[in-house]
């Protein structure tokens, strides 16, 4: 697998960004049936499957070159194999401060990520990279929205205290020149990021529920 | 003998498993359709990438391609190629007579906020444009719901993609 891996320097990244968006598509459908109203139920869990949908073809693009499959990417990794930022991994479920702070901040990050990659010079990670864009549009406005929304409220004290709980593993989601183009975008100044080195404590129940019916029936399919 | 002629005419017929008034064909989903030697080769992109009707669409487009004795290879391309602004005149008009209102032309920009919080989308029971945003999301990743102050009802609004 590694030795495949160093023919595209992508691979690292796709494989991030996949697991970013897996994790964090899990962690939106847990609101689901629970939201603050029907419309956030219906939001969270829409956004849900934006997000695994986008997991599933960027695994299917990294399993092409790996030789492996989607699933197998997604469901038959040790927890240490993930390569999620803490970001995502954090359960916030019954914190709709938080949550929205990470939608915000995630969206946002992930805007400046995907725009880099339309410019690949992997014309199929390029394609795709335009394709999410055209759908993670509607992601940003919603996280704007309510970000907006929050801001205006009684409860604006508490939203950007969640913002600033939550920025060090935020500006962890990118590297390098893409940090500072981040800090522009949300009006924040630089701090020592949380990367992806370590996992928090979140991921592992999480990987367990996850990959159930995989370690229970291996290679399962549906 | 299958011809892509013919076989264009048989995608035509095979519903949107979602929202089957409309065809895959009017959708604009179909990209490119090849035959050689009885060999017919789909080429196809799904509108959303989290769309779970795509395998559902690719097992009928290949039942459509048997039936005319062709053996079907439908290519799934994950491509920027769909836009909603690929649904055909006549896909448009099926939706809004269903009660989907179709969805606007993509602008350069791609679509904000401030126009989809708007006025100008149009009811497709009553014609009305007094209507506004109640969700981005609706029952599928394609629609949002939004409310009509004309006819005082909810419906769907296809999202410009």
């Amino acid at each position: 697998m590694n030795a495949r891996a160093q023919a595209r320097p992508e691979l690292d990244t796709i494989l991030a960004f996949a697991d970013d968006e897996l994790v964090l598509g899990w962690r939106d459908s847990e609101w689901t049936g629970i939201a603050p109203f029907l419309e956030e139920d219906v939001a969270f869990s829409s956004i849900a499957q934006g997000e695994i949908g986008h997991a599933r073809a960027l695994y299917e693009l990294a399993a092409a070159e790996l030789g492996t499959d989607a699933d197998a990417l997604a469901f038959d990794r040790s927890p240490v194999e993930y390569r999620c930022s803490p970001l995502v991994e954090l359960r916030l479920v019954q914190d709709w401060a938080l949550t929205v702070a990470r939608h915000w901040l995630y969206e946002t990050a992930d805007s400046v990520r995907v725009a880099a990659l339309k410019e690949s010079d992997w014309a199929e990670l390029a394609g795709l990279a335009a394709k999410m864009d055209r759908e993670e549009a509607y992601h940003r406005m919603h996280a704007q929205m309510w970000a907006d929304r929050l801001r205006a409220s009684s409860e604006r004290e508490r939203f950007e205290a969640a913002v600033e709980e939550l920025w060090p593993a935020a500006l962890g989601l990118l590297e390098g020149d893409q940090r500072a183009r981040l800090c522009e975008l949300v009006g924040r100044e630089p701090v020592e990021a949380i990367g992806r080195d370590e996992h928090t404590d979140e991921l592992a129940p999480l990987w367990e529920e996850m990959t159930m019916v995989r370690r229970s029936v291996p290679g399962a399919a549906w | 003998m299958v011809t892509a002629e013919r076989v264009w005419e048989a995608l035509a017929e095979v519903p949107d498993p979602e929202i089957p008034v409309i065809s895959l064909v009017d959708l604009g989903v179909v990209r490119d359709v090849e035959v050689e030697d009885g060999r017919v080769r789909v080429e196809f992109t799904p509108t959303f990438l989290g769309c779970p009707a795509v395998d559902v669409m690719r097992d009928r487009m290949e039942e459509a391609v048997r039936k005319l004795g062709g053996e079907p290879q439908i290519d799934v391309v994950l491509d920027d190629s769909w836009s909603t602004d690929r649904i055909t005149p006549a896909g448009r008009e099926k939706l809004r007579e269903s009660g989907f209102a179709p969805p606007a032309p993509r602008e350069a920009a791609g679509p904000t906020l401030v126009q989809i919080q708007s006025h100008a989308f149009r009811c497709p029971y009553c014609g009305s444009t007094d209507t506004r945003l109640e969700n981005i999301f609706g029952p599928t990743p394609c629609r949002s719901i939004r409310w009509c102050a004309g006819c005082r009802q909810p419906f769907e609004q296809f999202k410009t993609i």
